[in-house]
């Protein structure tokens, strides 16, 4: 009836070589690398107008960018509920919103992803402008004209002549900079004193990036020209961040955003930045015998974002066979904590941690609450269900308010899952006691967080991603793990004064 | 600061060479082996269990009612004989929860076991609670079950706060392999659930004498509410008991069954339920590990050709092969010492 043990140890085995074959086939015939190797730096922005519409229809410009040396754009896209959408190519590059009627507070989005080009496949080549006549009113004229002369004995070119420039001018105790300021911006100031040496330069706007930064503004940056080449400077902050990156939102003068048919617009921007192996490689090979190679690159790109997380779902299972055999941890729920690992991978772990705690814990005081209405189960889960989507919303709307992008995120929760934690859990409560509650939950906790652990890794989502086989080894762990008769971590504990009593007895009889 | 915290724990091979049954071995080697899933139902119903025993005439508690929907509840002192008391129960609950005792009625009034006295409305409300799937496994609907009391045997009055004890049995292809009787306390709100903080104490197969006690998997001298001595304890008519839990095999064909029964005043031995799933906390009840036991009894199986043993014959063969061999241990403190 039962096959024996053997059976399951060949079973494993055969699973484990199968696998390990169709990977190392993978690597030999597709190419595709064993080690993750070098990373991508990828920047995803956003920029937001915000404006006040009095009704009127509403024509609103915002220059956006392109590829640019540096960077090579990916992806863009625009969220604006109501509006017509169009790009303008044609010089400077910009989107075109539009509504006939429009009231009170609007928001616009439009989002970007850049990855980050190291190799500079992009050279940065372009016409450079005019050189305009100077006329320097006469206080700064001798300011002006004494830092150029300084400059220009430590320099050899255009470029070098721009670095000491800038050094100068965002140094605090230079005086003659500081005259200068006083009557001139400082991308103004420079773009004045390279043309007054017969370089040309132009004010150009761009981010300054830094990971996580929300509510920033463009800043001047200064286009400097060496022949056809060009650089970027910064007029403000040459002193405090030597290999600043900066990325230019438009690549010609011109406004950044233009309205019309409204009032208090602005534009703010948020960043973030992320690393992914490159696997761009990876792409361009498994296009052929697609079926074969039952490679997830040949599916659709959306499907296979979705695939980048389902391919992951087996480690968390093996984690959790593994905490439960062998540690014996107790959680409420089999797999509930894989899913709540997979809402953490969405939300990185800590803000992940913090909202699953305060939505459970909002959840057990509303479940009090309800039992005071003395319901039938399935009316309570239910009700319980109806307000935890009220609380995520909640959240969502604060959190956004308070700028804080990752309780959007809240929503990725299984929502009937969560549900059903607190109910569970208040029920443990009254039935066991405080401490049970508090051991189920942090079990879950533990085994979510250490799943996560696993499943974030760079290398194992990249494994699993990109050698399928890998799967069957996993099944294969599964299984071994799923024969083991042995004991329990936490049964060495438990049974350890039963050990001792029997040690005790012997000595009695000994004696 | 290592050597300090693995004084708590003890090694796989302390733990193997004690014969310690674990979670998992359990799993594969004795609910998967000898419980086919196809009878679970017999004893994860309640209900279904009771018909059976009635069937096959084992001594249970008297079903008085069935609860089955919610306008059954609005009535349900109409299936109940005036005055008495009564149990409530789930078909499908787990570990004692939902159990409701009430001692005695007067018009609309009713006593708990905790001597509290609470509205018909109250009772409703549990009643209702209950078929709507409260206290079932996954939340699933469920009946009512409402059956006489057990008068508590005077001879465990010291040795309980408040709640019945039960006896519960581990039968192992029939044979009975290791009992233990669980003593309510005030901890576990005069509940029989171990989980919660209730004593158990081993009892050897053979005399029907208290081995050991726990107390949330560590060991106790004396009951912490009545300050009795856990040794003293002994069951008088063992045997029954045994013959009880082992008839329970016949009656559902699972290999591994943890039989939960109870000694009533004045009818004895009664079987209160049964667990296709029984834990291991039973083996520190007894200082003992379940898996030379479960090898003895596969030797013993082995040698016996022809149909199975009739149930008499079993319990006599178990009390033979799991009797302790060293009577002293066993706590009559009258007895003298046998020294070597």
């Amino acid at each position: 009836m039962k096959a024996p043990r053997s059976t399951l140890l060949w079973t494993a085995l055969l699973l484990i070589g199968l696998g390990l074959a169709h990977t190392t086939w993978r690597h030999l015939v597709h190419q595709v690398p064993l080690l993750p190797g070098s990373q991508v730096q990828y920047w995803d922005i956003e920029a937001r107008v915000e404006l006040q519409a009095s009704g009127d229809s509403v024509q609103v410009r915002l220059a956006v960018p392109e590829s640019q040396p540096g960077f090579l754009m990916q992806s863009e896209h625009t969220a604006s509920p109501g509006y017509g959408v169009d790009f303008i190519e044609n010089g400077l590059r910009r989107v075109e919103w539009s509504i006939r009627e429009a009231e009170g507070l609007q928001w616009l989005y439009y989002r970007t992803q850049f990855q980050v080009d190291d190799q500079q496949l992009l050279a940065a080549v372009d016409q450079p402008p005019a050189i305009q006549e100077q006329l320097w009113e006469d206080p700064i004229e001798t300011a002006a004209a004494q830092l150029l002369r300084r400059s220009w004995q430590e320099s050899a070119e255009g470029f070098s002549l721009a670095q000491a420039l800038t050094q100068r001018l965002s140094d605090d105790s230079n005086e003659n900079a500081g005259l200068l300021l006083s009557e001139l911006t400082p991308e103004e100031a420079l773009v004045r004193l390279l043309n007054e040496a017969e370089v040309p330069a132009r004010v150009l706007h761009g981010l300054r990036l830094e990971d996580g930064r929300r509510n920033q503004r463009l800043q001047p940056l200064v286009q400097v020209f060496q022949d056809q080449e060009w650089r970027l400077y910064d007029p403000v902050n040459a002193l405090e961040a030597p290999g600043q990156k900066y990325l230019l939102w438009q690549q010609a003068s011109g406004p950044v955003l233009e309205v019309m048919g409204a009032r208090d617009s602005q534009v703010n921007f948020s960043m973030l930045s992320t690393r992914e192996p490159a696997s761009g490689g990876v792409h361009a090979l498994a296009a052929g015998d697609a079926l074969l190679n039952l490679s997830i690159h040949s599916l659709p790109i959306t499907e296979q974002a979705v695939f980048r997380t389902l391919m992951l779902l087996p480690v968390g299972a093996l984690v959790v066979v593994l905490l439960r055999v062998f540690i014996g941890l107790k959680t409420s729920g089999t797999f509930m904590p894989v899913l709540i690992a997979l809402a953490f991978l969405e939300m990185s772990l800590l803000p992940g941690v913090i909202t699953f705690l305060m939505i459970v814990a909002a959840g057990l005081v509303i479940r009090q609450l309800l039992a005071y209405l003395n319901l039938l189960l399935v009316a309570r889960v239910g009700a319980v269900i109806v307000c935890v989507i009220g609380l995520i919303a909640l959240m969502s709307v604060v959190s956004f308010h308070a700028g804080i992008s990752t309780g959007m995120q809240v929503t990725l929760f299984p929502m009937i899952i969560l549900a059903w934690t607190i109910e569970r859990m208040s029920i443990l409560w009254e039935e066991e006691g405080a401490k049970e509650v508090f051991v189920q939950g942090a079990g879950s906790l533990l085994t979510a967080i250490i799943a996560f652990l696993a499943m974030d890794q760079n290398w194992m989502r990249y494994w699993l991603f990109n050698f399928p086989g890998l799967q069957l080894v996993v099944m294969a762990l599964i299984l071994i793990a799923g024969s083991y008769t042995g004991y329990r971590f936490v049964e060495l504990w438990r049974f350890q004064p039963l050990v001792k009593e029997q040690e005790k007895e012997d000595q009695k009889d000994a004696g | 600061m290592l050597a300090k915290l693995a004084r708590y724990f003890a090694t796989p091979g302390q733990l193997r060479q004690s014969g310690v049954l674990g979670m998992n071995q359990r799993n594969l080697r004795c609910i998967g082996s000898y419980n086919p899933r196809k009878l679970f139902p017999l004893v994860d119903d309640k209900l279904q269990t009771k018909l059976l025993a009635e069937d096959y005439q084992l001594a249970i508690p008297r079903l008085l009612a069935v609860i089955r929907s919610q306008m059954d509840v609005k009535r349900f002192e109409r299936f109940l004989p005036s005055g008495q008391g009564f149990a409530i129960k789930p078909a499908k609950g787990s570990g004692g929860k939902g159990i409701l005792i009430i001692l005695e009625t007067r018009g609309d009034y009713y006593r708990k076991a905790s001597g509290q006295w609470v509205s018909r409305q109250k009772v409703e409300r549990h009643l209702s609670n209950l078929i709507s799937g409260l206290y079932s496994l996954g939340g699933n609907p469920d009946v009512a079950i409402i059956e006489t009391l057990i008068e508590n045997a005077p001879e465990f009055n010291d040795f309980t706060y408040k709640g019945v004890p039960d006896i519960r049995i581990i039968v192992y292809r029939g044979y009975p392999v290791m009992a233990m009787m669980r003593l309510s306390t005030q901890a576990s709100d005069g509940k029989a659930n171990l989980h919660q903080g209730a004593i158990g104490v081993g009892i050897d197969l053979a005399s029907g004498h208290a081995v050991q006690a726990v107390q949330h998997d560590r060991p106790v001298k004396e009951h912490p509410d009545t300050g009795k001595n856990l040794n003293e304890l002994k069951i008088s008519d063992w045997r029954s008991m045994l013959l009880l839990a082992s008839r329970c095999y016949d009656m559902t064909g699972l290999g591994y069954l943890g039989a939960d029964l109870v000694l009533d005043a004045r009818q004895g031995a009664l079987l209160l339920e049964l667990n296709a799933r029984p834990g291991l906390a039973i083996q520190l009840a007894n200082t003992a590990g379940l898996n030379p036991r479960l090898e003895a009894l596969d030797q013993w199986t082995r040698r016996i050709k022809g149909p199975e043993q009739p149930s008499e014959d079993r319990v006599a063969a178990a009390q033979q092969l799991f009797a302790r061999d060293t009577p002293e241990i066993s706590v009559c403190v009258d007895q003298p010492h046998h020294v070597e």
